[in-house]
């Protein structure tokens, strides 16, 4: 049972609350959300609660990620788009927060939920298409018909353009989610290996050096991914950002 | 009912397969675990209140306060650099001021120098002139005194020749001779 490579992401009850018959428990799942917003808030908090002129390390690590971030939004979406930096700042922090505890032996990964990771490409979207409403009315809906296309390849292009925008929220969350899963799956078989063949006496010991190394190389390249996704999901955000900003040209 | 066959056959064993992989999960549900869809409404609702507070953590409190600490940075980096340049053209004009005084002492050297040398030059010819006028004075005063005493030297000549030859007369004669005759006498000598 614990060599499943599935059992990390099964959800479970820690305290079981129902309202109105349906679940709203306190799972691992939540608490590892309340860890990641908790451990991103409270770096954030002290690393720049001296306010430092010159910067101590911690700070300077929190004034990078939020410079970071800046820069992103503003060449993703312009300057203009910095009225969004509070929400891409905390989509970063948080996936890149609940990436790295994940990668904790025995932490609940909260991004290999497809449900949590839906949710946040919903709000980005939910976000896109609110403000660009609302920012545009009608018009907003220009961003289907690209400018100088003849009026006869309207007829593909606005399809494919409408295709690409309503896949946007499915590619957003599928592709942090299937990352996360993919690299825990992973590293879990690997190191599942490592446990069966080293039982299996010193032929197997000497045997198991292999997917050892290889678990070691993985964990290494999951770091990454988990900085990376956090990283793509934060310029798609602002890529996204940048229609509602500016609308159909 | 009609079942088609190939459904009776499938059915089986995918009840099969969903116990199977249900035994290895917890509660005994066959569905790969973030497909579980009862777990979702609870997802949702703690991502909510969450990332819901994360958010508005980063929005009132962290964005602006890290802000204020880049901007205040920044100005300060500016500020810095404003002083820097301003301290830059003082030191500059400093320099400036500092050349142009040196070289005004040093023209007023080289004049001053060379007046000091037009006095010296000056000094030194008229006292080269004194003195030469003045040696010049004593080499004629000397020149006379020397044909003075040459003259009377000359004159005496003559007394002393008329002496030695009244003695010379003596010895010889035992007669004095007069003075008429030695004069003549020694002039006669002379002349000749």
């Amino acid at each position: 049972m614990s060599n499943d490579p599935t059992h990390q992401f099964v959800v479970s009850k820690i305290v079981p609350i129902e309202i109105g018959g349906v679940d709203f428990s306190f799972t691992n799942a939540s608490l590892f959300m309340v860890a990641s917003a908790v451990a991103a808030s409270a770096f954030l908090y002290f690393s720049t609660s001296n306010r430092g002129l010159v910067p101590s390390r911690s700070q300077s690590v929190a004034e990078s990620a939020y410079e970071f971030t800046a820069s992103m939004l503003r060449e993703g979406a312009g300057s203009h788009g910095m009225k969004f930096f509070p929400l891409v700042f905390s989509l970063f922090m948080f996936v890149l927060t609940a990436n790295l505890l994940g990668m904790f032996p025995y932490f609940f990964t909260v991004t290999s939920q497809i449900i949590v990771t839906l949710s946040l490409a919903l709000l980005v979207i939910g976000t896109v298409l609110v403000y660009g409403f609302y920012k545009h009315g009608f018009h907003f809906l220009g961003i289907f018909v690209p400018s100088g296309v003849p009026p006869i390849l309207l007829l593909l292009v606005t399809p494919i353009e409408l295709i690409s925008f309503l896949s946007r929220p499915i590619s957003l969350s599928v592709r942090l989610f299937a990352n996360m899963l993919a690299g825990h799956i992973t590293l879990k078989v690997f190191a599942g290996f490592v446990a069966s063949l080293g039982a299996m006496g010193t032929l197997g010991i000497a045997g198991s050096i292999l997917p050892l190394i290889m678990t070691v190389a993985l964990t290494g390249l999951e770091f990454l991914v988990a900085f990376l996704q956090a990283y793509v999901f934060a310029v798609l955000t602002c890529m996204y950002l940048n229609d509602a900003v500016h609308g159909g040209h | 009912m009609f079942i088609s066959p190939a459904y009776a056959q499938t059915a089986p064993a995918e009840e099969a397969t969903h116990t199977e992989t249900g035994t290895a999960h917890e509660a005994g549900k066959g569905v790969f675990p973030p497909f579980d869809s009862q777990t979702y409404p609870s997802q949702i609702l703690w991502l909510v209140i969450t990332f819901g507070l994360f958010y508005m953590l980063m929005q009132k409190v962290i964005a602006p306060r890290i802000g204020s600490i880049l901007e205040h940075r920044h100005d300060r980096i500016a500020q810095d650099l404003d002083e820097a340049g301003r301290m830059k053209a003082e030191a500059d004009a400093a320099i400036e001021t500092y050349e142009k005084e040196l070289a005004a002492a040093r023209a007023k050297a080289g004049s001053i120098a060379a007046t000091a040398r037009a006095e010296a030059k000056a000094k030194a010819d008229a006292e080269r002139a004194a003195i030469e006028a003045e040696l010049s004075a004593k080499i004629s005063a000397a020149e006379a005194r020397i044909a003075d005493i040459k003259a009377q030297a000359f004159a005496e000549v003559g007394t002393i020749a008329e002496e030695t030859t009244s003695a010379i007369v003596e010895q010889l004669i035992g007669a004095k001779a007069s003075e008429g005759e030695l004069k003549a006498a020694v002039s006669a000598a002379k002349e000749a």
